[in-house]
Parts: structure tokens; sequence; C-alpha cells
């Protein structure tokens, strides 16, 4: 496996012509773009902190979000559930498409990133309809503009409308990490059809998996901490 | 096998080190174990989320650090196993994993510090 290949002598590790940390160079930065990206929602979700506990109040996430595709049964947080559970599921396909790569499974490979792709396109498609139905707010209207939840209505606060940064926290975080599923599904994508055209296989290693896997993996790493910290505390 | 700029020479990276049938078997069994334990935690979340959620009991705090730990204990697993972190080496691990702990608990002090100081946000 990946890593672990050798002891390395510590004393001419930093001598040059090797990485100490036994990674290439791809790898490494990629660990860096995550960590940068990684404050930056670290950022997002203190300031949410601050701000539900600095407000007089706070409309309760079972209260805001029960409504289910197809029904009008009052299922709280169903629905955010099976999405969290999807991209859970969409991370693991990408493990597996990533062991496969290490045993030069290109068919493997193309099976299990395929699914990934498929697991975000749901969730994006899910995101839509949980937006729709956040915006159309508490009467269910879309069209009705006035009472939408905007970056300027509050309509789960219908006692002060005005004070509108629950509604902004919503569509800022879950919106930036929307965007990175967008990204992460297109990546996915172009990746999946490398391994199709056998670009890897021939070049001996699917390390590019590997790259694409970790931030496939961020994006869910991220939503497992919007989901704690938006929906349930 | 092409020109690549991203390998230092002469050394035996990652890259190049595939694994045979058993091995991916064993971390496949890996896999599936780490799946069964990031859904299991998920559920309970959400069985916490639907059931324990009066905000005006005493125990709300307490309720709100389970939810905490999980979502901590569930980050682990993503990053050490999914992510592969935890089979780096060593100097890699802290190397990522302790400058960003140290701004976020930063950050949180910060916040919780200065917190009481601002008047209600709207």
């Amino acid at each position: 496996m990946a890593g672990h290949v050798e002891n390395v002598d510590s004393a001419t590790a930093w001598g040059g012509g090797r990485s100490p940390f036994n990674v290439t160079y791809g790898k490494m930065m990629m660990w860096f773009f995550l960590i940068s990206d990684a404050l930056t929602f670290g950022g997002f979700l203190i300031a949410l902190g601050f701000a539900k506990a600095s407000a007089d109040t706070w409309p309760l996430a079972e209260e805001v979000f029960f409504h289910f595709p197809l029904t009008h049964a009052n299922l709280p947080l169903i629905y955010v559930a099976l999405m969290t559970f999807i991209l859970i599921v969409s991370s693991v396909t990408m493990v597996l498409a990533v062991e496969a790569g290490h045993r030069m499974d290109q068919k493997g490979v193309q099976k299990w990133l395929g699914w990934t792709v498929v697991g975000g396109v749901i969730f994006l498609a899910s995101q839509a309809w949980e937006w729709s139905t956040f915006i159309a707010g508490p009467d269910g209207m879309l069209s009705t503009w006035a009472d939408n939840a905007t970056l300027t209505n509050n309509p789960y606060n219908p006692a002060n409308p005005d004070i509108v940064s629950y509604t902004n926290f919503f569509f800022f975080v879950t919106g930036f990490h929307g965007f990175h599923v967008f990204t992460g599904v297109l990546i996915n994508f172009l990746v999946y059809l490398k391994v199709k055209k056998g670009v890897y296989q021939e070049r001996g290693h699917y390390e590019m998996v590997e790259k694409v896997g970790l931030y496939w993996h961020f994006v869910d790493l991220v939503w497992v901490f919007v989901f704690t910290f938006f929906y349930l505390v | 096998m092409e020109n690549r700029d991203d390998l230092i020479v002469n050394d035996s990276y990652a890259p190049m080190v595939n694994h045979s049938e058993e091995e991916g078997k064993a971390i496949r069994k890996k896999i599936w174990k780490v799946t069964a334990l990031l859904s299991i935690l998920t559920a309970a979340e959400i069985a916490m989320g639907i059931w324990l959620s009066s905000r005006d009991s005493g125990y709300w705090w307490a309720i709100k650090l389970t939810f905490i730990i999980m979502t901590v204990v569930k980050a682990f697993y993503i990053v050490m196993e999914f992510m592969h972190l935890g089979h780096e080496k060593k100097s890699l691990r802290r190397y990522i994993i302790i400058p960003y702990v140290f701004f976020i608990v930063y950050m949180i002090f910060l916040i919780i510090q200065e917190g009481f100081l601002v008047a209600p946000i709207t």
C-alpha cells in the first residue's frame, strides 16, 4: 500500500533527492489545498456558532426541515439524513475505486468511480430540492416572493423576519459546500473518462484517482460537520 | 512510461507501490467496517436529533457534547482511513493535523472569549 515503503534514515532524509514525507508532490499539494479549504469551512462553522449563540431566537432544524419529496408527512431531518448517507456511500465507493487502482484493476476503478459520480449527482439534485423547499418557506409556495426565504427575509422567524442570519448561513454554508460537490463531481467525471480511455493503466499507476479521492472525501468530511452544526446542535 | 515532473528520481514512491489481490481483500474488509461504523453513528445522530431535541431540558448540553464527539469520531475515521492519512508517514500526519487543529482551537477560543463582548447580531 501507499506510503510505507521503507524506513527512511532521518539524518539523510532531508538532504535532498527524495521526499522526506514519502509522498509525491501532487498528493502533498492536495493536502495543502485541503488544509486551507478546511480553514475556510472552519471559519464558516465557527461564525455560525457565534451567530447562533448571540441571536435571541434561532429556528429549530426539526421544525424547518421536515419535508420529504412526494409526501406530506412530517419527517423531521429524514431527508437531510438521507443526503448525508448518500454522500457517505459515495465516499465509500471512492475508496473502493482507489483500492482497485492499487491492484491496477481498470474495470474496478471505472465501476466504483462511476458510482461515485452517480452519488454526487444524486446529492446535488437533493440539494436543489432542499433549497427550493427552504426558499418556499413555511407556506410551501415558491411564487409568493415576499414570504420566501431569501438573504433579506427570514420567514422562519415570523415575529422578526428582518433577522436574517439564519437564512444567510443556510445559503452560504450549504451553498459553498454544494459548489464543492459540484466541482468534485465534475473532476471525478473527467478522471472517470480518462480511466475509461486507459490513460492511467498506461501510466502504470492510479495516483490521479487517489488525488481526486482526497478531494471527494474532504467534501464528505465537510458535510459531516455541516450536518452536525447546522442541523443537529 | 511518460516523463513525470512530480517524482524525485531514483525512489520508490507511493504511486509505484501496488498491492496484491490478498492485501486488497483485507483492505476492502476494513473499508466495509469503517462504512458500518459511519452509518451507525449517523443513524444514532439522526435518532438523537429527532427524539432528544428538547433544548429546554437540563441535559441539552450533554446531548450537544455527544453530537460533537460523534462528529469528531466520524471525522477521525474519514481522515485516517478513507483519506489514508493514518497510513502515511507519521511526520506527514503531524504536519497536516497539528497546525490545523491549533488554528481551529485558537479560533474557537477567540470566539468564546470575545463573543460575550459583542451585542446580539442580526
